[in-house]
């Protein structure tokens, strides 16, 4: 359905003189606290009255598209529903309050939640640990790159600098890499779109370091030769890394550690359904084989028994009758990602929701996430091009190449007419190596019901591009605005409101 | 469906090689249904018993009244459930709302321009470290002690990876950082920017005196300016004032809570002239095909979408949702509701400090004004004093030694607007039954 | 011009043209180059005073939606810096050949311009893309 059209003045446009809110009782004046000097001189923000500032934002939000409005088949992005118990949970007031200096003993239960997603995620995922640390993918990705340079540097490998990414990576892939002060090689695809070992052999050798993969690949296809892709570059003497974005695609059913995985990360709010908030705040734990241990982020969550004997092994275990402690001194570590120990209140979310599903629960997840993936491609394959029309699994990319050659109308305007028609666009133009490209997942939280209708939207669109391409490609003409100048946004930058002179 | 799909069974959809299939069952948690997960969390949450206490904590994660409007909006699904907002014309709502976070930030800061966040005020800093050295080509980094250690141990870990040098300043008898080094370290031109923090992590305001940003810049060395309290923002000269042309810091304390340390929200906010080299998101205005003023993400060249590994950071999802609480905070609140938090954190610390000074063998450690923490010297080491108070249900604050030796006689004690005149006289009381004690016993 | 390259210059493989003068030589980019940027929107050049290598990446160009290196076609020492482009990168699109110049070197070696491409098989160049 289409999105209000009003404007909505900047909250710096609507303040005034005498409208403040009484949330504090009057304190002295800041002239009488400290000297003069330190001051500042003026603070030019508006007071604006409770009741202006619920409408700014409430009318802000109605024109903010969520999954909570319609169906948002964003590719790579995971986009499912996120239930509401998740943040009740994080909103209990113990653990939202409790600070991280807090002594050990009185954040027990914060700890014990940290701890048993960590346990679960590892047994999982098949990796020896995670840290929680990272406060998102591209961070863990960072730290795991990290750990792989200190890992080398111990090892007397420093010379291994290369990281080698499939040229259908994600953007922070080589972008990580940069800032470690690795190089990037990019290996081409073969023809089925999967990663060839025998093209990797080629590329394997005394300098790799990393090689950076994701199963099921960005095109939403599984790479059935990944072991023997992790075996080449175990014998060049490289680390196998996993970008965990398309994890929601194998829970239950293989883990990243069997495939021969050293190094991955998860993005919690995608797979395990952390609300994306308009573009976080997200959560990247990263996880790592035994070797790599010791460079893991600090501080690490120990756990001990009864008796006072660390728990190190095993899955997830009831914490009950646990303890826990934060560990800072690990002599080999990569040291500290950021601030604090972690994204904890999505920690709470991410362990509420494993809890919801149990192992039964999250390998359905994945299976439903795949058949509905499949599902989509099988029902649209006859009106767009679908460049690997094989079983996918929970995404798969489909391209306007043919349409666009027929009649004009690209990636970007089939888009903006889902826009129109009150549904959430596809990722476009990515991964890069496939022309107008639509990467579609639509989770496993969406209904056959949603998908019929999708699929019946976009077989729409497609017969408007070859009967009246002009009105696509006018497209959106719903929505609270239209296409936008980029152009001018860039030319002239205008990134803040100013005060008046 | 699986017709459709031209399949037997949903396994034809799933299957993996043999080599890679699952060969036991994942130990993970049991399913519950959702009346007992939050039996299950009631009883993470009374496990965590810290709430029970009264707290003077802070360095780096402040306590702050949270008005309950902040949550209602911010909670609203459509703000919650969104994804970064790529698709300009649905999303015209969260885009107006991060231009007016960036707008905030730059009139708190004073400068020219702030991104749409970052993870956390020292990530912010490693991230403005990366600027400086684009902008100076140096590989170098000048910081003050004084700035919070955890903020100087990401930085360590990021300056690992891009092998830069880390240099400190001492500081001061006062608890400021003591720049009678500066200039004969800055005068090789090595390094890439200075680094100061105000306040600093004793609490102390450690603003660059005039002159001194001056002569930094004559040496084409980029002053970084470090805020992990941003309420102090309300009250104190702003950064760009005293010289900062790159601001980083920490916004948890504008209507985020403090969730054991996170998610918190990170911003960096700079002069013009290093606009290009900004990581993260950019929300711009412009207009759409018919005239009508829209809002949409901008100058994306400069990220890793696009740049790859020529992208000044790898940054992709952000913290935009606490972003957003941060700014209903701000609009809430306003300048009048600002400047009375600043004054009340302020004073309340300053009556803390006066009447823990009272006590025999307690004195303030530094003489430098503060904002809302203070390092108050003990008698004896902190530890066992702060085990004292927390028999008394008093979190005293946070131990100095753990990051300055030379200080372990100190803690680290933080009064806001939350703190009352009850719990600051509760922890005197405290304190001289602690030396009461301890005299007795000699 | 068409789909014909302006006669009198000199090309690139990564699509710069250089107009030679003697033994300066002033560089941009392509209206192939231009049209498949799209709107160009920041230019980062060189420094004048700064020593180029022949093929060497030496600057950036972003557009809305992509950025790209220049890899200067010719080495030498920069003598000029179209300041112009900073307030007006539309002015690549508009006239790549012209107001869209970007920068000027003085060859360190004139011979290094046999490397670089005819008008002719600049245009095979680009009719085979």
């Amino acid at each position: 359905m289409p999105l209000p059209a009003f404007d909505t003045p900047l909250i710096f446009e609507t303040g005034q003189e005498g409208r403040a809110n009484r949330y504090l009782p009057d304190g002295p004046a800041l002239e009488t606290l400290l000297p003069r000097e330190a001051l500042r001189d003026d603070l030019p923000l508006p007071d604006n009255s409770e009741l202006d500032v619920v409408r700014h934002f409430t009318r802000l939000s109605q024109k903010t598209f969520g999954i909570d409005t319609a169906f948002y088949p964003l590719g790579s992005c995971t986009m499912k529903y996120n239930p509401r118990i998740n943040d009740a949970m994080a909103n209990l007031p113990a653990l939202r309050d409790v600070h991280p200096f807090a002594p050990d003993h009185a954040a027990q239960g914060a700890l014990a939640v940290m701890w048993e997603l960590e346990r679960a995620l590892s047994s999982l995922f098949g990796m020896a640990a995670f840290s929680l640390n990272p406060a998102a993918g591209a961070h863990a990705e960072l730290a795991a790159l990290l750990i792989a340079k200190a890992y080398f540097k111990a090892k007397g490998e420093p010379q291994r600098n290369v990281v080698i990414v499939p040229d259908t990576a994600h953007g922070t892939n080589p972008a990580s890499a940069a800032m470690v002060g690795f190089k990037v090689l990019s290996l081409k695809s073969d023809a089925h779109g999967r990663v060839d070992p025998d093209e990797m052999r080629k590329a394997a050798g005394p300098e790799t370091a990393v090689c950076m993969m994701t199963n099921p690949n960005t095109l939403g296809l599984f790479e059935p030769r990944i072991h023997e892709v992790s075996d080449v570059v175990h014998a060049a003497g490289g680390l196998m890394y996993y970008d965990g974005a398309n994890a929601n695609a194998l829970m239950g059913n293989t883990r990243p550690g069997d495939m021969g995985f050293d190094l991955m990360h998860l993005n919690l709010h995608k797979t395990f359904t952390i609300p994306h908030g308009g573009g976080g705040a997200g959560a990247g734990p990263v996880g790592v084989a035994h070797h790599l241990i010791p460079y893991l982020p600090t501080p690490v969550v120990r756990a001990f028994d009864a008796e006072g004997t660390a728990v190190d092994a095993g899955g997830w275990r009831d914490s009950t009758e646990l303890t826990f402690a934060l560990e800072f001194d690990r002599p080999q570590t990569i040291g500290p990602m950021r601030s604090f120990w972690s994204n904890f209140a999505h920690m709470v979310r991410a362990l509420a929701y494993t809890y919801a599903n149990g192992a039964d629960g999250l390998t359905t997840v994945s299976q439903l996430a795949v058949l509905n993936a499949n599902y989509i491609r099988a029902s649209i394959r006859d009106v767009v091009d679908v460049p690997y029309d094989e079983i996918n699994r929970h995404e798969f990319v489909a391209s306007a190449q043919s349409l666009k050659r027929e009649t004009g109308v690209r990636a970007l305007d089939i888009a903006k007419a889902l826009l129109d028609r009150g549904y959430h666009a596809p990722t476009v133009y990515f991964p890069l190596i496939v022309p107008e490209c639509m990467m579609i997942e639509p989770t496993e939280t969406e209904s056959k019901e949603t998908l019929d209708q999708f699929i019946a939207a976009l077989r729409e669109i497609v017969a408007t591009a070859k009967s009246d391409p002009a009105q696509i490609l006018a497209a959106p003409v719903n929505t609270a605005v239209g296409r936008i100048d980029e152009t001018r946004a860039a030319r002239q930058p205008d990134l803040r409101w100013r005060p008046a002179p | 469906m699986l017709r459709t799909i031209g399949v037997d069974a949903l396994d034809d959809l799933v299957r993996v090689p043999d080599a890679i299939a699952l060969r036991a069952p994942v130990e993970v948690t049991p399913r519950l249904s959702e009346v007992e997960i939050a039996e299950r969390f009631r009883g993470f949450a009374e496990r965590t018993t810290a709430g029970g206490y009264t707290s003077f904590l802070g360095a780096g994660a402040y306590r702050h009244y949270i008005p309950p409007v902040v949550g209602a909006i911010a909670m609203r699904g459509e703000f919650l459930t969104s994804y970064t907002p790529y698709q300009a014309e649905v999303s015209q709502g969260y885009l107006q709302a991060i231009y007016e976070w960036q707008s905030y930030i730059a009139l708190l800061t004073g400068l020219d321009v702030a991104n749409a966040s970052v993870y956390d005020g020292a990530t912010a800093l490693a991230e403005a470290a990366i600027m400086a050295v684009n902008a100076t080509g140096r590989k170098a980094m000048l910081i003050s002690r004084a700035v919070h250690p955890n903020y100087r141990a990401v930085l360590r870990t990021y300056a690992e990876g891009l092998e830069l040098t880390v240099d400190e300043l001492p500081y001061g008898a006062d608890g400021r950082t003591d720049l009678r080094s500066l200039d004969a370290a800055l005068a090789d031109q090595r390094y890439a920017a200075l680094v100061v923090q105000s306040p600093n992590v004793f609490g102390a305001i450690d603003a660059l005196p005039p002159g001194a940003a001056a002569r930094i810049k004559a040496t084409k060395t980029v002053v970084i300016g470090v805020v992990a309290e941003a309420m102090s923002l309300a009250a104190l000269e702003a950064p760009a004032a005293w010289g900062a042309e790159i601001c980083a810091g920490e916004a948890q304390s504008f209507g985020n809570a403090i969730a054991y340390g996170g998610p918190h929200v990170g911003f960096i906010a700079a002069t013009t002239e290093h606009l290009r080299r900004i990581p993260g998101r950019l929300v711009g205005r412009s207009v759409d095909t018919e005239g009508r003023m829209a809002y949409v993400l901008t100058l994306q060249a400069r990220e890793q979408h696009i740049r790859r590994e020529k992208a000044t950071s790898n940054i992709c999802t952000n913290q935009a949702h606490c972003a957003l609480c941060a700014t209903v905070y701000l609009a809430a609140l306003g300048k009048t509701g600002l400047r009375t938090c600043a004054a009340l954190n302020v004073a309340r610390t300053n009556e803390l400090k006066t009447k823990v000074a009272r006590l025999d063998g307690f004195s303030v450690r530094f003489a430098a004004p503060t904002f809302n923490e203070a390092a108050i010297r003990v008698p004896g080491p902190a530890a066992g004093v702060l085990a004292a108070l927390e028999r008394e249900r008093i979190l005293g604050g946070v131990a100095l030694g753990r990051w300055y030796p030379e200080l372990d006689d100190c803690i680290l004690m933080t009064a806001t607007e939350l703190t009352s005149s009850a719990d600051v006289d509760r922890l005197v009381r405290a304190l001289s039954e602690i030396t009461a004690r301890a005299a007795a016993r000699v | 011009m068409a789909n014909g390259v302006p006669a009198g210059l000199l090309y690139s493989k990564e699509h710069e043209w250089v107009k030679l003068d003697g033994d300066v030589a002033t560089v941009g980019i392509t209206d192939y180059a231009q049209s498949s940027l799209g709107d160009i929107v920041y230019v980062e050049l060189p420094r004048a005073g700064a020593t180029l290598t022949q093929f060497g990446s030496i600057g950036v160009i972003e557009s809305v939606k992509a950025v790209s290196d220049i890899f200067t076609p010719v080495g030498g020492e920069v003598s000029e810096v179209n300041g112009g482009l900073e307030a007006d990168p539309a002015a690549v699109n508009r006239d790549p050949y012209g107001e869209g110049w970007f920068y000027k070197v003085k060859l360190n070696d004139v011979s290094q311009t046999n490397e670089l491409l005819t008008p002719e098989q600049y245009e095979h160049l680009i009719a085979g893309a």
